[in-house]
């Protein structure tokens, strides 16, 4: 075969393939998701933390951690890691791409936490002091109840970017639909179809999201608006 | 082999690479943008319609495929010839990350506030002296945040080029990284300090921009 020209034959024949990795795509997005979400919340944590050396050391590594190379990071994770002395150990390319973009992703994520903690009235801050709760009944019945929904939309966005950086873990082996593409091509000397499919993938399980998100962004705005946030304390104090 | 000045000195030859598609690319991208993001803007529906696909596919699918498309697909299908990977990595990055800020332009534009448009045509400005003297000042502050950030993720965008075979940062790191596999950990970290270097200019910028943002403009 040839793959100097396009072929139907060839789109039919290497879509199945392609498609093959689809689920760990999904599934390498979903986990390393829920990782960034998590870890998201250690960062949050740390920058609380009222300490001025402390502070600006959590504020710089995560200003390093986002404005390098997330593909950096992996081969770090992935190659460097193992050979690391004491801690080092052999992850799999799945888990490096979960801990490698979760860790990344989670310091956008740590941010837009810290940002919907911030945009609680400072009202709602006083009034749990005012009634004696403990740090934990303050954060988990008044805060963060009230700072994580608005963060929703912005978190998935943050969803659909990952989504569309999890391609770049075919690097270190991690079989996702662009790994099959490019075996698929480099067994057969052709590469435009199973690209092209690779490329139709992203976009239709990506553009309806996005569009979905939007909607959701927009109902989110009308909810959360100042005349609702009275409707929503009210809510919360009849706990 | 001797820690980091050592590592480092390996890594310099692909600075080159990384530093010329950066700034090519950046370019390239802010061109776009601004075209882009006035075609959406236009009254002319198939202006407006044929902006917004390219818009929705660059941003509905990932930088290393389409990087990855470019070099193969297109001077097939197209019959295009790209020339070097070089131009090729621009190219791509700088069509992803065109489409991304046109929607910075669009959406910057369409924030000056409407009284200002409606006064510079009570003061009788044609559409382009209007767009020149009084959106167009007041809309580009709002962007520069956005347009510094950009450019970090554009960096960030560039370590892929070392997949197409393109001799940058990335591309000289895994080199020494196979020679020598236990200096891996060192030889990722220096590479990631060297990203950091040329991000951290970006990094205050885009500080300072959003102080810049908030002069000089009417709300």
């Amino acid at each position: 075969m040839n793959g100097n020209y396009w072929s139907w034959e060839r789109f039919a024949d290497a879509f199945p393939i392609v498609l093959e990795g689809l689920g760990t795509l999904i599934s390498v997005t979903i986990s390393t998701f829920i990782f960034a979400l998590l870890f998201g919340f250690v960062w949050t944590f740390l920058r609380r933390i009222k300490n001025k050396q402390i502070n600006w050391i959590v504020t710089w590594l995560m200003e390093f951690i986002r404005s390098t190379p997330p593909i950096v990071q992996l081969f770090f994770i992935y190659y460097a890691w193992p050979v690391m002395p004491v801690i080092g150990v052999t992850l799999s390319g799945f888990a490096s791409a979960v801990i490698g973009l979760g860790i990344h992703f989670s310091c956008y994520i740590g941010e837009i936490y810290r940002s919907g903690i911030e945009s609680v009235d400072t009202g709602q801050w006083e009034a749990a002091t005012a009634l004696n709760l403990s740090t934990w009944d303050k954060w988990s019945k008044i805060i963060l109840p009230q700072a994580i929904p608005p963060t929703i939309p912005m978190l998935g966005n943050y969803f659909i970017i990952l989504f569309k950086e999890v391609p770049i873990t075919s690097t270190i082996g991690v079989q996702g639909i662009l790994f099959m593409a490019n075996s698929y091509g480099a067994q057969n000397w052709a590469y435009i179809e199973a690209l092209t499919i690779v490329g139709l993938i992203l976009l239709a399980l990506s553009y309806p999201s996005a569009v979905l998100i939007k909607k959701l962004e927009v109902k989110m705005n009308t909810r959360f608006d100042k005349n609702a946030a009275i409707q929503m304390n009210k809510g919360v104090t009849q706990q | 082999m001797n820690p980091i000045t050592d590592i480092g000195g390996q890594l310099i030859p692909g600075l080159g690479i990384t530093i010329s598609i950066l700034l090519a690319s950046a370019l390239f991208s802010y061109l776009m943008a601004f075209i882009a993001g006035l075609c959406r803007l236009s009254k002319n529906v198939f202006l407006r319609k044929f902006t917004g696909l390219y818009v929705e596919v660059f941003r509905g699918t990932s930088l290393i495929v389409q990087l990855f498309w470019f070099v193969y697909a297109i001077p097939i299908l197209f019959g295009v010839n790209l020339g070097s990977n070089w131009s090729i990595g621009v190219i791509a990055i700088g069509l992803n990350y065109g489409a991304y800020l046109s929607e910075v332009v669009r959406s910057s534009i369409l924030a000056v506030a409407p009284g200002q448009s409606e006064a510079a045509t009570a003061l009788n400005m044609t559409s382009f002296q209007k767009m020149r003297l009084v959106i167009f000042p007041q809309a580009v502050r709002m962007m520069l945040p956005e347009f510094a950030n950009y450019t970090i993720q554009m960096l960030k965008g560039t370590a892929l080029v070392s997949l197409i075979s393109l001799n940058d940062v990335l591309y000289y790191g895994n080199i020494l990284r196979s020679s020598n596999l236990s200096y891996a950990p060192l030889i990722y970290i220096v590479v990631l300090i060297i990203y950091f270097l040329l991000a951290l200019p970006l990094i205050l910028f885009s500080r300072k921009a959003e102080k810049i943002a908030k002069k000089g403009v009417a709300n």
